[in-house]
């Protein structure tokens, strides 16, 4: 059991705020982080991982105390065996891709599971190069295989499919879960794609201005809007084109183009590049300017 | 004409030992003002600086001065390890890593600087110390620049003469390096060992900046 109990002041675009973070994650489970852009997600992942100190509270897990500010206990992050996958991978560029996993395995650790690892991943044929040749999915491969040679308690992930495009991310997702459920690993992830969260998470803690606003399984967090069978979405209008008496408005939606029939009165209030709320009602798309 | 390459090896031995205790305090030093958040930063930068913008004669005088058997700093020294300073190689040694420093502390702050400081908060991660990180992942990786500041300190140390005529003199053997030799030379009308002397100096300076060149466009090219 992982005991988390964090304050931290922060700073941020719009002014400070406090981090402030209770949570408890079982061993084994896979939890993320969830919530716009500067709501602390980061922070609290590198709090965890010891790269980071929180001004109060503790962390305890398995029963060791890995930062208790109150007893003055820093584990610095060696101590902590963790596995941690930085958003840029950050792979040693004078290391092969083997070198870079034999590196991360411990003292003592067993010889076996970096050739496990490459076996797993996939990595045989490029174990020999430098991770500047490699592409980014290549990279991000190597990265977390890394991060599981080092033989972690725990895994750390920071918005580990941000750079990658849509079809590498779905394979990667995959990877990720199959080598998390492998090893049975206690598993952090920031993320702010609804998608990734609901495809690998078990638990999800949305963090709002640094507050826990809501924490539970995918559907109990985010099902209650979807539930009634309405969908909304936020859009950029791309265009306003007639089409006989009505007009085909053409709308970015995350990253997928959606095209929806507008009256005429519902496109005269609208212009590209405005942001738009698209609900249905009855059947009918409706389109609101936000 | 005589040919004496005493003068010759008396730069190089000067300037391989200066680079030499440059890089076992330099590099550390370099090290540490890329990570460390002081607010005395500008001033140690600023110290470190000071050789490139003051009159080599401005130093050589300072030194001169702490340098005599009548100062504290001489007389510390002397009693301490049996060394005088004043008109000696050791003396030599000393101003050259003091006037070479930025040559070397510049170019390998500026490599651990550019490096992303996940690539050591990495290897915290996975459970190396500081040491461990240091030598496996920083210094690795900065290699261009570790090379460029060694061999600009080098030959800046082969190029000194303000702060050598300063404090070392013209004595053979112990202080006489191959700039003050050429200098000598000219004012005794000796043009051919003069040329002789220079011709060295050059043709060593060009080849050891071309090396420098090449490997780097090597190194340069492997990464990218």
């Amino acid at each position: 059991m992982f005991r988390l109990n964090i304050s931290k002041r922060l700073q941020s675009a719009h002014g400070a705020f406090n981090l402030d973070v209770r949570l408890d994650i079982e061993p084994g489970e896979f939890v993320t982080l969830f919530g716009p852009s500067g709501a602390g997600k980061t922070t609290l992942l590198r709090c965890l991982a010891g790269l980071e100190q929180a001004d109060a509270g503790s962390l305890h897990a398995n029963g060791t105390v890995w930062f208790d500010r109150a007893a003055g206990v820093h584990l610095p992050p060696q101590h902590r065996r963790i596995g941690y996958m930085f958003q840029g991978y950050a792979l040693f560029p004078n290391m092969t891709v083997r070198g870079n996993l034999e590196f991360a395995r411990p003292p003592g650790g067993d010889p076996r599971r970096v050739d496990e690892l490459i076996e797993m991943m996939g990595l045989g044929a490029l174990q020999s190069r430098k991770p500047a040749t490699l592409s980014g999915g290549q990279q991000q491969r190597v990265a977390l295989a890394r991060a599981l040679a080092s033989e972690p308690v725990m895994l750390l992930l920071d918005e580990p499919f941000s750079a990658l495009d849509a079809a590498m991310r779905l394979h990667l997702q995959e990877e990720v879960l199959r080598l998390q459920r492998h090893y049975g690993l206690t598993t952090v992830m920031v993320s702010h794609d609804l998608s990734e969260v609901y495809r690998l998470s078990q638990r999800v803690a949305v963090l709002e201005e640094g507050r826990l606003t809501r924490y539970g399984s995918p559907a109990e967090v985010f099902g209650s809007s979807g539930a009634d069978g309405k969908f909304t979405f936020v859009g950029e209008v791309l265009s306003i084109d007639p089409a006989d008496v009505v007009f085909a408005v053409t709308l970015l939606v995350g990253n997928q183009l959606v095209r929806v029939i507008a009256s005429a009165d519902e496109a005269a209030a609208l212009s590209p590049g405005d942001r738009v709320m698209l609900y249905s009602k009855a059947f009918n798309p409706i389109l609101v300017k936000c | 004409m005589a040919y004496d390459f005493a003068p010759l090896l008396l730069t190089f031995k000067l300037a391989g030992l200066t680079t030499l205790i440059l890089c076992l305090i330099g590099i550390p030093f370099a090290y540490w003002l890329s990570v460390t958040r002081t607010r005395l930063k500008p001033i140690w930068e600023t110290l470190v600086s000071m050789p490139l913008v003051l009159p080599p004669s401005v130093l050589g005088f300072y030194l001169l001065l702490a340098f005599s058997p009548q100062h504290w700093f001489g007389q510390f020294v002397e009693r301490a390890a049996g060394i005088r300073l004043a008109f000696s190689f050791e003396g030599l040694v000393l101003a050259s890593v003091l006037f070479s420093f930025p040559f070397l502390v510049h170019p390998v702050q500026s490599g651990f600087q550019n490096l992303s400081s996940s690539l050591s908060e990495a290897a915290y991660t996975l459970g190396k110390s500081r040491w461990q990180t240091f030598f496996y992942v920083l210094l690795p990786n900065i290699k261009p620049q570790l090379l460029a500041g060694i061999v600009l300190a080098f030959a800046h140390t082969v190029g000194e003469f303000g702060v050598v005529l300063m404090i070392g003199g013209n004595l053979p053997g112990e202080t006489r390096v191959a700039s003050i030799a050429i200098y000598d030379e000219v004012e005794a009308l000796n043009y051919d060992t003069a040329n002789f002397y220079a011709l060295i100096l050059f043709a060593v300076s060009f080849a050891i900046l071309l090396t420098v060149y090449l490997v780097n466009k090597k190194m340069l090219a492997k990464v990218a």
